[in-house]
């Protein structure tokens, strides 16, 4: 059984705007089902008394205090910036979703 | 496209549906720093001035929480009387638009920080006031988006747009999210109870000082999700108004999505699940997306921050720094004033508490302080669309005033113009009464020749008076008062016009 459809990986691909050929569909779908069934190997060795894990080392509460420093000059901001207009960053017009 | 004969009148739409509400409201924090990095949060500053590689998502660079939006966030859910999670997470909502550059927002998903509380809020009906209760979900932490500019095209919309511009001061602002439950029972009340529910908020948040919740800068927004049910019926398919951005709005975009959906229902439609977008000049919405399923925001646990575990102390020291809250705040100065539910309504409804506490304290005798901010100074407000609060009169100027009418220097009618003119800029309320030449006009012979004259161009009214009908005496009154423009004092011209008559009253 696979853990993962060819219409799924479809789906992420869109909603990550990648554009993938029915090939590269196929390639990636099967590949991702790899990781995927490896990953649920794991899970199958947890134990109900093991916690899913977000962090691997238990630390809470870091924190900084609530003061401002300045940000970087613009000219640098924009430096990296792949387009730049108006002092802003320009991006490609934005389409609607269907 | 939705236009107007596409509804039905509401009071026909509330004869054959139940409305539910739900309210999600976003609320800028006022912190000095942003979320999760130090740059300054300043509003109004120039394009991408406020950024730094934290929150333009820079590879490498890593996020920190800021301490001080914590500590609003659990303030602002002890206030609704929300339980403080003892542990939880921030997570990435990852979405594909450029107002973010990380291609996610950091947000909280499954573990809100508050949860499962309440505000109380009163709305006026005919039969006098009639509060409700609405059950809060959530409140989460998350941080803001920036913001974009469509240029090009015909419109500066996003049809027809070219390219977009993108200044990121804003991304990364904190924000709170309130999430209220779905609100039944609310009948045809539900706009008015949802414009109250914002509005409490909104005084919440500035009692708290955790946001000075500037409407106009866009530093409060809600999305209004309604539904409609014939009774007995199980709940409707909702839709979610977003961009409703002032208390009027939210009104008003509850009333008309209730007035559209009965239409669909109402000629056997179905309501569709969808985003709407609110249009603030027609007061109407549009159709937008689809509404995204949850799982495509591929939600998970935010790898680069830290759980946050305030202890029972943090919280405990938290609710010790409450004030008191405004509904606490208006049941003491209700009681303090001595005045009636309608009158302190309306008060409230001015925004004039406030106002008319702070003139108090500056020794303005409290009737006078009611009458001059929910009188003139509110009509003021009115005529220049203006908040009252933005009104540029102190406390200080107000008891001047009214000291200068306890001398009898001033008139009431005088102490209008000394007003206008404060607010026109003509100075203070000294320099305003000099430079109109504002005074009661207390010569008695100035007066009786104002008053003769008046007599002279009403002979008819002279002989009224003449002959017992005192009450007619107020024609000449008015004449005299309008010879001086206004700057007599009306009792006195009466008494000495019946004095000059010889009619006793």
């Amino acid at each position: 059984m696979t853990a993962i459809t060819r219409a799924e990986v479809e789906h992420l691909a869109r909603l990550a705007r990648l554009q993938l050929s029915a090939d590269e569909l196929d390639h990636y779908a099967g590949q991702l089902d790899v990781i995927l069934q490896s990953v649920a190997r794991v899970s199958e060795v947890a134990a109900e008394d093991i916690p899913p894990t977000s962090h691997p080392i238990p630390v809470e509460n870091v924190y900084r205090e609530d003061v401002a420093r300045p940000g970087l000059d613009r000219s640098v901001v924009a430096a990296g910036a792949p387009a730049w207009e108006d002092d802003r960053f320009r991006v490609p017009r934005i389409l609607d979703e269907e | 496209m939705t236009t107007a004969h596409d509804t039905i009148a509401f009071a026909d739409a509330l004869k054959e549906f139940e409305p539910v509400i739900g309210l999600e409201t976003h609320v800028e924090l006022g912190t000095n720093s942003k979320m999760f990095c130090s740059c300054p949060t300043a509003f109004g500053a120039e394009s991408n001035t406020q950024v730094c590689p934290v929150c333009l998502g820079l590879p490498g660079s890593m996020p920190v929480v800021n301490r001080a939006a914590v500590e609003s966030t659990i303030r602002m859910g002890l206030a609704l009387n929300c339980d403080i999670a003892s542990w939880c997470r921030f997570a990435r909502k990852n979405y594909f638009y450029p107002d973010m550059p990380k291609d996610y927002q950091v947000s909280q998903y499954d573990e809100p920080l508050c949860t499962d509380g309440y505000l109380d809020v009163t709305v006026e009906t005919d039969a006098g006031p009639r509060e409700f209760r609405v059950e809060i979900e959530r409140v989460h932490m998350e941080e803001d988006t920036g913001k974009l500019t469509h240029a090009g095209g015909a419109t500066g919309r996003i049809h027809g747009a070219d390219y977009s511009l993108v200044d990121y001061n804003r991304a990364g602002i904190p924000l709170i999210e309130i999430v209220t439950k779905p609100l039944v029972g609310t009948g045809e009340l539900a706009p008015q109870v949802a414009k109250a529910y914002v509005t409490e908020l909104r005084d919440l948040m500035r009692a708290l000082g955790v946001s000075d919740v500037r409407m106009e800068e866009g530093s409060l927004r809600c999305d209004v999700n309604v539904s409609l049910n014939r009774p007995g019926d199980p709940w409707g398919t909702r839709s979610e108004t977003k961009n409703v951005n002032s208390l009027r709005s939210v009104e008003r975009a509850v009333h008309s999505e209730i007035e559209r959906q009965a239409a669909v229902l109402s000629s056997g439609g179905r309501v569709v699940q969808e985003t709407r977008h609110f249009h603030e000049d027609t007061g109407r919405s549009t159709s937008g997306r689809s509404k995204e399923q949850a799982e495509d925001y591929r939600y998970f646990p935010e790898p680069d921050l830290v759980p946050v575990a305030p202890s029972t102390e943090w919280v405990d020291e938290l609710r010790g720094t409450l004030p008191e809250l405004p509904s606490a705040r208006r049941a003491r100065l209700r009681a303090e004033w001595g005045v009636g539910e309608h009158e302190f309504q309306t008060m409230v409804n001015a925004g004039a508490l406030e106002l008319i506490e702070a003139s108090i304290a500056e020794g303005v005798d409290p009737a006078a302080a009611r009458k001059w901010w929910t009188g003139e100074l509110l009509r003021i407000a009115n005529d220049r669309e203006m908040e009252l609060a933005d009104v540029p009169v102190t406390p200080a100027q107000i008891r001047r005033v009214e000291s200068l009418v306890a001398d009898g220097s001033l008139n009431d009618k005088l102490a209008r113009q000394v007003f206008d003119g404060v607010i026109s800029g003509e100075g203070d309320v000294d320099e305003v009464v000099a430079g109109r030449g504002l005074a009661v006009v207390s010569d008695d012979s100035s007066l009786l020749a104002a008053i003769d004259t008046a007599l002279a161009e009403q002979p008819d009214v002279a002989d009224k008076i003449r002959g017992g009908k005192v009450q007619a005496a107020g024609a000449i009154v008015g004449a005299v008062m309008k010879a001086t423009r206004g700057q007599a004092d009306a009792a006195k011209v009466r008494a000495l016009l019946l004095e000059r008559l010889g009619v006793s009253e």
